[in-house]
């Protein structure tokens, strides 16, 4: 299975987080964006700033939703799990959930209102099924904490982990079609689209995909 | 500010109301532009000194903590006006007003005032202050209601909107407690009707119990219980009488005594109906949403979380409704145990959430 992906040039453009820059690339410009879980609002700010898109955001801590009153940017303290039932269907061109899905409690819910918001869904989320953890829960029987995934077990707001390969199966399962797939490395690099499915699994840190109702 | 008869205020009782006057206070500088004016619209039994010493109480502004310099609506950098509300009583036209017709004071032949006639008179002032279009509104809980409502009937005149602690639509508990305060105040025999200004006498019993009551709801338990728990007033056991045994009774004694001494009664009676009467939606065929279509006014909704008269779910509403209208809309709930007075008192993270909205606003509108 071949996806189509449009990399980007995290070279030229510094200081922002590459799995942003690479969100960014899959925003069309002057579009209308939601970003649930948007924290401190730095992609949305990015998007503004870059893409001229109307963004707004949905952060469940009171100081992220601070900072992003002082960026300027509308955004509600809420909650993934709770308050995506109260928007209208097609509000948004583009509904984001940027690291956030492996922290909410029905994450299938979570996807189904992204689609419906959203003409697009762009979901990112730290893989699973990367070698590293593997090998933490493998080789040395222990939850895995890694630079990716700093939390302990018993502290861990990340309740809901995924593979790549789950994520994918999930899409299926509530009708997403994928319209770009991209794993990133650990070196926060985008990996070659010829890569066949099983390596992305083993050997990307994060997975970033472009998702549409069917 | 003065309105002859030939500029009445039209009101949604169906009445021409004139001639009347509305009492203002304004701080810092209208720039050259026009475009720093700011409006604080004040709630229930507050008036227009919000950043002065009142000259009643001799106490110091009601909102000196959100309103002055370096402030979160900084006077150094806007143009603040605040007015005292229709059908009020520290110098705009009200029950306590004269009659033109009889000579004597209105009392309960003043027509029955909405927050929409509130919102009206103000318009008429900035009106005459040669402003065209407010940078921002705002407003805790009845202000909070003027704030909605001035987005709503002035959409193009409102840049921005920070309306606090408040609802679309008052609540039936809300109408309820308002009800019993009214009713203290009209059992009281010398309300004489209404016409107590006439007759020479105050009910100020009737005022104090319905100030009591109303107080009770603008705190909250935790508070109720930290500040004062069941400890007695003066001594060390129960008097066994109807005494003020309890700090809590002695503390809404005084409440409502100082409130007699600045508020007048009928006032009360139609202050609190405007807010029973207010609900956003109604003239927009039911829908919250509808009302709010179009607009592109930026929205800032605080709420706190132990305040149950104007509990976080009727922000939400709010909010959800401004989703619905794609507005452009921030919501913060403020962790607090103080209850709805919340919005009047030190609370560093409503600060933090009206500083930044306010000056990205400002920053977006080209304010220095």
């Amino acid at each position: 299975m071949s996806l189509p992906v449009a990399l980007p040039s995290p070279e030229t453009e510094p200081g922002h987080r590459l799995d942003f820059l690479l969100v960014a690339d899959m925003v069309e410009p002057g579009s209308r964006v939601l970003d649930v879980g948007c924290g401190d609002g730095s992609l949305l700010a990015l998007l503004r700033d870059s893409k001229g898109v109307d963004g707004r955001g949905i952060e469940i801590s009171r100081e992220g939703v601070n900072a992003c009153l002082a960026k300027g940017l509308p955004v509600i303290q809420g909650d993934a799990d709770t308050d995506l039932a109260d928007y209208p269907d097609d509000a948004f061109d583009y509904v984001i959930l940027s690291q956030t899905i492996q922290a909410t409690r029905r994450p299938k819910a979570v996807l189904e209102h992204l689609l419906r918001i959203g003409r697009r869904a762009i979901v990112s989320f730290p893989n699973f099924g990367h070698w590293r953890v593997r090998c933490e829960l493998g080789f040395r029987g222990r939850m895995p904490v890694t630079e990716n995934l700093p939390y302990s077990w018993y502290d861990t707001p990340n309740i809901h982990f995924c593979t790549i390969r789950d994520f994918v199966e999930m899409c299926g399962e509530v009708g997403a079609q994928m319209d770009k797939a991209v794993a990133l490395n650990a070196g926060g690099k985008p990996m070659r689209v010829s890569l066949p499915w099983w390596v992305w699994n083993l050997l990307g840190e994060q997975g970033v995909f472009l998702l549409k109702r069917r | 500010m003065r309105f002859g008869a030939d500029a009445p205020l039209l009101m949604d009782a169906g009445v021409a109301l004139g001639p009347w006057q509305i009492a203002y206070q304004t701080y810092g500088t209208l720039n050259a532009d026009r475009s720093n004016a700011v409006l604080i619209c004040h709630a229930l039994t507050g008036d227009q000194h919000v950043a002065n010493a009142n000259p009643v109480t001799g106490k110091p502004g009601w909102w000196t903590t959100m309103v002055g310099p370096g402030r979160p609506v900084d006077t150094d950098r806007f143009f603040v006006i605040c007015a005292n509300v229709i059908g009020g009583c520290m110098g705009t036209t009200g029950p306590a007003s004269i009659d033109p017709a009889t000579g004597e004071p209105y009392a309960l032949d003043f027509p029955v005032v909405t927050i929409r006639d509130m919102v009206r008179a103000q318009a008429a002032l900035i009106d005459r202050l040669g402003i065209e279009s407010l940078f921002c509104v705002v407003g805790g809980s009845m202000g909070g209601m003027q704030v909605l409502q001035w987005a709503v009937s002035y959409p193009e005149r409102v840049f921005s909107a920070l309306p606090i602690a408040t609802a679309a639509r008052h609540s039936a508990q809300n109408i309820a407690f308002h009800e019993v305060g009214r009713q203290a105040v009209m059992a009281d025999p010398d309300w004489r009707g209404g016409r107590y200004l006439t007759e020479g006498t105050r009910p100020s019993k009737g005022l104090a119990v319905a100030r009591m009551g109303a107080h009770i709801t603008y705190l909250s338990e935790m508070a109720l219980h930290r500040k004062f728990g069941r400890n007695f007033q003066d001594r060390s056991a129960p008097t066994f009488s109807f005494d003020a045994d309890f700090q809590i009774e002695s503390y809404l004694r005084y409440q409502g005594i100082a409130f007699v001494e600045r508020f007048d009664a009928n006032s009360y009676l139609y202050v609190t109906r405007a807010m029973d009467y207010f609900d956003l939606a109604a003239e927009h065929g039911g829908s919250l949403a509808r009302a709010f279509k179009g607009t592109a006014t930026r929205f800032c909704v605080i709420s706190f979380t132990s305040d149950w008269l104007f509990p976080t779910s009727d922000s939400r509403a709010i909010v959800h409704a401004l989703n619905a209208a794609a507005a452009s809309v921030a919501f913060v709930e403020v962790e607090s145990d103080k209850g709805h007075d919340a919005f009047l008192l030190d609370e560093p993270e409503m600060f933090a959430a009206a500083r930044g909205f306010i000056d990205a606003a400002a920053r977006i509108r080209g304010i220095a």
